[in-house]
């Protein structure tokens, strides 16, 4: 191991031979194909990998990619987004998030705008550095905007678990994590989705574990392969859920062994349960309210949760996307980003006006930035 | 002198004077600036190329320079960009009071060496100091005067069948103050630097460049749409071709960056007419062992990344501040 060096960690999986190779098998073996393949990938970060990598153009074209709702900025409602927001304002706050969260338009404003009007917004690398922003402004109510997939959740709780440990009262937390599982239920009962394959997120799987996409195989009879995030990993993903639709054999099948398991980081999920709780519904942007899709800190930590303590000032009405914006037809697979009439006109990454195009990660930007 | 800048070397008074003759002067030495005049008297026959700069940069020290390093190479490599030599040298330094003496004294004394190593000089600057909280310890303005030794460089001169070359591996200046920003331990350098020496043997070597420019904030991804834009043309760019360091590279990994996006404070590009390519390369392979022809000029209208294994895609400009990803 000692020899083993970072580029080690990544070459392999972008090895141009191996990637040819795949291409065609997948053609080979796709020719026999009695149906079209919708693989729906859940995760952004396999939406960017298709798109930045090429993937799409060496798929043979009985394969389709389906871009699911699987980027944390990009479902965040705008309602959410206007709670950041509406807390950064408030008196002694220093609200602090993760990442390209800071772009998100919310109905009116961003973060990003918010904070350029002189309120203290900060946006971290590492969920653990509001402990440090916390014990240096020991005045201050510092409000963690939590968000993200099964992911960064364990992230939280652990800031949470160490905030208490080291006895710092004045962190507060904004639970905006959302669940993997259901929005593909929700898709899937749509009735409308033309999804017959699934790539299963990464990491999330690393903590969730495979067993978790085991419903869409008993109950949608729909193969699923959890696949890592490089080029090679998801070649090698698409050439299994063609073999399992070769075979008739849908399963539930890992092809990220290196890092995700059956059951997944079970202390990971003890810790989240430790301090989370399931919400009876979420909003997701462009999918709606979808029951049982997120998470809320547990009635015993309310005192700590900015949900409640500022409740009276949070708005709370739904606002939807822009009229035009058909990015719930573009989650479910019923349509393309370049279907859409506003897509790289009236909507593109600096000023998005539906979700996919909100994040790096989102469906529209991958599109609009590497393959228009 | 006191160990700490306080406003009273702003004032103009004594502290100022303090502040000129035994800091400034003694490391920017020259006739020009020590004459103390309001303005630098400097000669300027043939055609000149000027430009301006501020530098801001958290932190101020980080591997591989500082801002001072930043303030001269920057503004000496944008000269440089324009095939001109750079000579003259103003400087205004807005300093937050509070700032260690030692502090400034090591960003001066950066400045002094790197203007040596170009042979230009400080003829003219200013000093502000402003309470604490208006600046973050310090930014430094530079501007720049030099004679140009190669005219017709320009971002609008790209036609069909150029070649584009790149001086050295990318992204080392971007990754090093991400890694610092987000406490990330690297061994990775900035690569800031001077870029004349490397430029002025191109033009004595009689290649045809159509166009150089440092690729700074926005990195590669910038200029090379920059200049597709400007020049109404295609660019096809050699993924595997492209030099990026396994430290960078893994930075990248990181924090979900691309290396195309980071800024380079000692890395340019440079596009030249089909027939000299091999020539420049081999040139500039002599300064640094990683400079690359990257890719070529085409008929389209966009800049286009293909990849090893046949699939293409395009290179966009980057876009508001740099983040890192969520997960």
């Amino acid at each position: 191991m000692s020899n083993l060096t970072l580029k080690d960690l990544y070459t392999k999986f972008r090895d141009p031979a191996t990637i040819k190779a795949l291409a065609k098998e997948i053609h080979k073996l796709a020719d026999k194909l009695d149906e079209p393949m919708r693989v729906m990938e859940i995760c952004g970060g396999h939406t960017h990998t298709i798109m930045k990598y090429g993937i799409k153009q060496l798929m043979p074209e009985n394969i389709e990619f389906i871009h699911g709702p699987g980027c944390p900025v990009c479902v965040m409602p705008k309602e959410r987004i206007d709670h950041a927001i509406t807390l950064a304002k408030q008196p002694g706050v220093i609200l602090t998030t993760l990442g390209d969260m800071i772009r998100v338009p919310g109905s009116k404003s961003s973060l990003a705008k918010t904070r350029a009007d002189g309120y203290d917004i900060r946006p971290l690398h590492s969920t653990f550095d509001v402990l440090n922003i916390a014990k240096k402004n020991p005045d201050k109510k510092v409000i963690f905007f939590a968000i993200g997939f099964e992911t960064t959740t364990p992230m939280t709780a652990a800031l949470m678990k160490r905030a208490f440990n080291e006895g710092i009262k004045n962190i507060y937390y904004h639970i905006n994590h959302v669940l993997t599982p259901p929005p593909m239920r929700a898709i899937m009962d749509s009735g409308e989705a033309r999804i017959n394959a699934f790539i299963a997120p990464s990491h999330v799987s690393v903590i969730i574990g495979a067993k978790s996409y085991q419903f869409l195989v008993d109950e949608y009879n729909t193969p699923v392969v959890v696949a890592g995030f490089e080029p090679v990993d998801v070649m090698e993903s698409i050439l299994m859920l063609v073999k399992q639709k070769l075979q008739n054999y849908p399963r539930v099948e890992n092809q990220y062994k290196r890092a995700a398991t059956w059951d997944g980081n079970v202390l990971a999920q003890q810790m989240t349960e430790e301090f989370m709780e399931i919400r009876d519904t979420f909003r997701w942007r462009g999918l709606g309210d979808i029951p049982k899709s997120a998470l809320k800190l547990k009635d015993k930590y309310a005192q700590f949760d900015a949900e409640k303590i500022y409740a009276n000032v949070l708005p709370n009405e739904h606002i939807d996307d822009h009229k035009l914006c058909i990015c719930g037809k573009i989650l479910k697979g019923l349509a393309k980003p370049t279907d859409c009439k506003v897509f790289g006109t009236a909507c593109t990454p600096s000023s998005p006006l539906g979700s996919c195009m909100v994040s790096d990660e989102g469906a529209c930007n991958a599109y609009y930035r590497y393959a228009r | 002198m006191a160990d700490k800048i306080t406003l009273a070397y702003g004032g103009g008074g004594e502290e100022t004077n303090k502040l000129i003759n035994e800091l400034f002067y003694k490391h920017f030495n020259n006739d020009i600036l020590t004459s103390a005049e309001d303005a630098a008297v400097v000669n300027a026959n043939g055609k000149i190329a000027f430009t301006t700069d501020s530098f801001t940069v958290s932190p101020l020290f980080f591997n591989g320079g500082n801002i001072g390093k930043l303030a001269i190479a920057g503004t000496c490599n944008d000269l440089a960009m324009m095939g001109a030599k750079p000579e003259y040298i103003s400087c205004g330094f807005m300093i937050e009071e509070g700032l260690d003496f030692e502090t400034l004294e090591k960003i001066v004394k950066t400045m002094s060496e790197e203007l040596s190593k170009v042979g230009a000089k400080i003829v003219c600057g200013d000093t502000k100091v402003v309470p604490a909280g208006s600046v973050d310890k310090i930014f430094i303005n530079t501007s720049g005067i030099g004679h140009i030794k190669k005219e017709n460089i320009s971002a609008h001169n790209l036609k069909k069948g150029d070649v584009i070359l790149v001086s050295r591996d990318i992204g080392k200046h971007g990754s090093v103050i991400m890694a610092h920003r987000y406490n990330v331990e690297t061994t990775a350098q900035s690569d800031c630097k001077l870029l004349w020496d490397e430029v002025n043997a191109l033009i004595e070597a009689g290649i045809d460049i159509k166009a150089l420019r440092d690729a700074t904030r926005g990195g590669l991804s910038a200029v090379l749409n920059e200049w597709a834009n400007a020049s109404d043309v295609g660019i096809e760019i050699e993924e595997d071709k492209v030099p990026v360091s396994d430290e960078v590279t893994g930075l990248c990994e990181i924090f979900g960056f691309e290396p195309m996006d980071l800024a380079n404070e000692g890395a340019f590009i440079v596009a030249v007419s089909q027939n000299d390519a091999k020539k420049a390369e081999e040139l500039l392979k002599k300064f640094n062992s990683n400079a690359s022809i990257i890719g070529t000029v085409t008929d389209g209208n966009r800049v286009v990344l293909k990849s090893p294994w046949g699939s293409s895609r395009y290179i966009e400009l980057p876009k508001g501040e740099l983040l890192p990803r969520i997960c």
